[in-house]
């Protein structure tokens, strides 16, 4: 599939922007008072900054991006519209929030925020991989890696902004086991998806394709046109099979190893917090970037069987 | 809505017989001809006259080989036209965040409101079958309309209610009627000929069939025998004949 960036920008942005909303949250639900007022505004503000800008840049990959409000309409069953719904839900409790915050709230109200506020980030997440696990058409996006993929992605790029703000008010200490556990966790799970998308037997072929299996082998002699088409164009790219082992391990150090040390270098060297956090954030947020375009860049789709494009190598 | 309707009484659709079909791509020009000027159109190209020409066609025709896997079985050339299978329970559809995307309750027909479409591409994503290409110039989805504006039109001749790439095949290899009437003509073919569904195993249920390839007769597809190129006899032939070998044998 082509890695469209305005799809991994808004991938990326909106998954680090709700992890960070969800952790959030989560703080609000164990203790209110854990995090100071100011931390918790700029939190908000970061997250809310990251899901914004993201959702501007998913209207990029429209045709019509003017009649985008339309796609809130369909939830009942299509994942893009439960996405858009649940996004737009989680302004609620984010404003809200952020207002009891300014003017003062009472702990039980700043409880029951940060719960919607978390849950509402946790379906947002949920809804953005059901767009990808939904489509038959793709086995490396349907299949069960790819949901909890989101979510500790999500989580890790969270963790790791928290950190970054952490360290600006100077509280770092107190989160880097966060982004430790969820470091190794990304890589643990990145590495059996990829193991999985590698190994995994096609379910289609161009014999069941075509319904010629029955006379033999079938082979494409002739594509029905010279140029390139939109079906070529979306669902025809292909990445070299070195490259991708190379931007693998690329992906696994900036979302595996530079945060974890990073981080648990955190309580070791306090003077260095914010900017072993600033690294940690930075690299981790790149290694998402390549891990999103590798996760377009690396799924076929059943619709290049048509054109011979996508037949496993070793028959 | 993109809610699909529990089942579709009439199911209109086509059945394209690979035996007879020649390549000849004229089911897909005139499908571009009349869906350019149709009542979803207009179908425009981007760099229509120049080095890389890309727009929309609701069909295309492939040709493949197909290599025999067991002993005397000939090899294969088929032509192989792919378009809109208009699913039963189709994903392009449910996929739709906007309801662009419809099913007709009424014939089954799969159409996209252009005017609702957002251009999200997510539905040709969930194709198997590659039936909907995007419009760049138009910014939204298109797909195969079974000629909705020809079947019901009353200001045509009832031979003529047909979709256009039916009207224009000049082998008659493709078929247009109502597949949940097992009485129907096209219903009795894909019957008597075996008429299969396009990948199965994705679930969405084809209401378009395809006809096999007919068993080749004995001996077509075996290798012919090399001509001879050994001396005639002519020592029993006529003398005029003799005569005439004696001549250019020279």
């Amino acid at each position: 599939m082509r890695p469209a960036f305005s799809v991994i920008f808004f991938t990326v942005m909106s998954g680090c922007g709700y992890g960070l909303l969800f952790l959030l949250g989560a703080v609000f639900v164990s203790d209110p008072l854990l995090i100071a007022r100011n931390e918790a505004l700029l939190a908000l503000a970061i997250g809310a900054v990251f899901v914004v800008v993201g959702l501007l840049s998913s209207t990029l990959h429209l045709g019509q991006p003017q009649r985008a409000w339309r796609a809130f309409s369909q939830w009942r069953t299509s994942w893009l519209s439960r996405e858009g719904v649940a996004s737009l839900a989680s302004f609620v409790p984010m404003l809200a929030l952020a207002w009891c915050l300014w003017r003062g709230a009472d702990e039980s109200l700043l409880r029951a925020l940060g719960a919607l506020l978390a849950l509402l980030a946790a379906i947002t997440i949920v809804c953005t991989a059901g767009i990808y696990t939904s489509l038959k058409t793709i086995p490396a996006w349907h299949n069960p890696y790819v949901l909890p993929g989101y979510l500790l992605l999500g989580l890790l790029g969270g963790a790791c902004w928290s950190l970054l703000i952490g360290g600006w008010a100077g509280t770092a200490q107190a989160r880097p086991a966060l982004v430790v556990a969820f470091a190794i966790a990304c890589v643990v799970l990145k590495r059996a998806y990829w193991r999985h998308i590698d190994s995994e037997a096609p379910t289609s072929t161009p014999e069941s394709a075509t319904g010629l299996g029955r006379f033999g082998r079938v082979r494409s002699v002739e594509a029905p046109h010279t140029e390139e088409n939109y079906l070529t164009q979306e669902m025809g790219f292909v990445l070299a099979r070195q490259h991708a082992a190379r931007l693998r391990t690329i992906c696994l150090v900036l979302i595996g190893a530079v945060p974890i040390v990073a981080a648990a270098a955190v309580p070791e060297l306090p003077g260095w917090s914010a900017v072993l956090a600033c690294i940690a954030a930075f690299a981790a947020t790149a290694g998402l970037f390549v891990e999103r375009w590798l996760f377009f860049a690396q799924a076929k789709h059943v619709v290049m069987l048509y054109y011979g494009g996508t037949r496993p190598q070793n028959p | 809505m993109t809610s699909l309707a529990p089942s579709t009484a009439k199911k209109l659709g086509l059945v394209i017989d690979l035996d007879i079909c020649v390549g000849c791509h004229a089911c897909a020009v005139a499908c571009k001809e009349w869906n350019d000027g149709g009542e979803f159109g207009p179908l425009p190209d981007a760099d229509p006259y120049g080095a890389e020409p890309l727009g929309v066609w609701f069909n295309r025709v492939h040709s493949y080989e197909v290599e025999p896997t067991q002993k005397n079985q000939p090899a294969m050339t088929v032509h192989f036209p792919r378009s809109c299978l208009h699913c039963e329970t189709p994903d392009c559809v449910t996929v739709c965040p906007t309801g662009a995307s419809y099913k007709r309750a009424e014939d089954g027909i799969v159409l996209v409101d252009e005017d609702k479409c957002i251009g999200c591409k997510l539905c040709s994503w969930a194709c198997p079958y590659g039936a909907r290409e995007y419009s760049e110039v138009r910014g939204v989805m298109q797909k195969c309309t079974l000629c909705v504006d020809r079947i019901y039109n009353e200001s045509f001749e009832e031979v003529d209610r047909q979709p256009a790439c039916v009207m224009a095949c000049p082998t008659r290899a493709r078929h247009f009627g109502d597949l949940g009437d097992p009485d129907s003509t096209v219903s009795k073919l894909v019957a008597e000929r075996g008429g299969y569904d396009l990948m199965p195993e994705m679930g969405y249920k084809p209401v378009n069939k395809y006809l096999p390839p007919r068993p080749r007769r004995d001996g077509c597809g075996s290798t012919p025998k090399p001509t001879s190129d050994e001396k005639t006899d002519f020592s029993t032939a006529s003398p005029l004949l003799r005569w005439i070998d004696k001549v250019l044998s020279r």
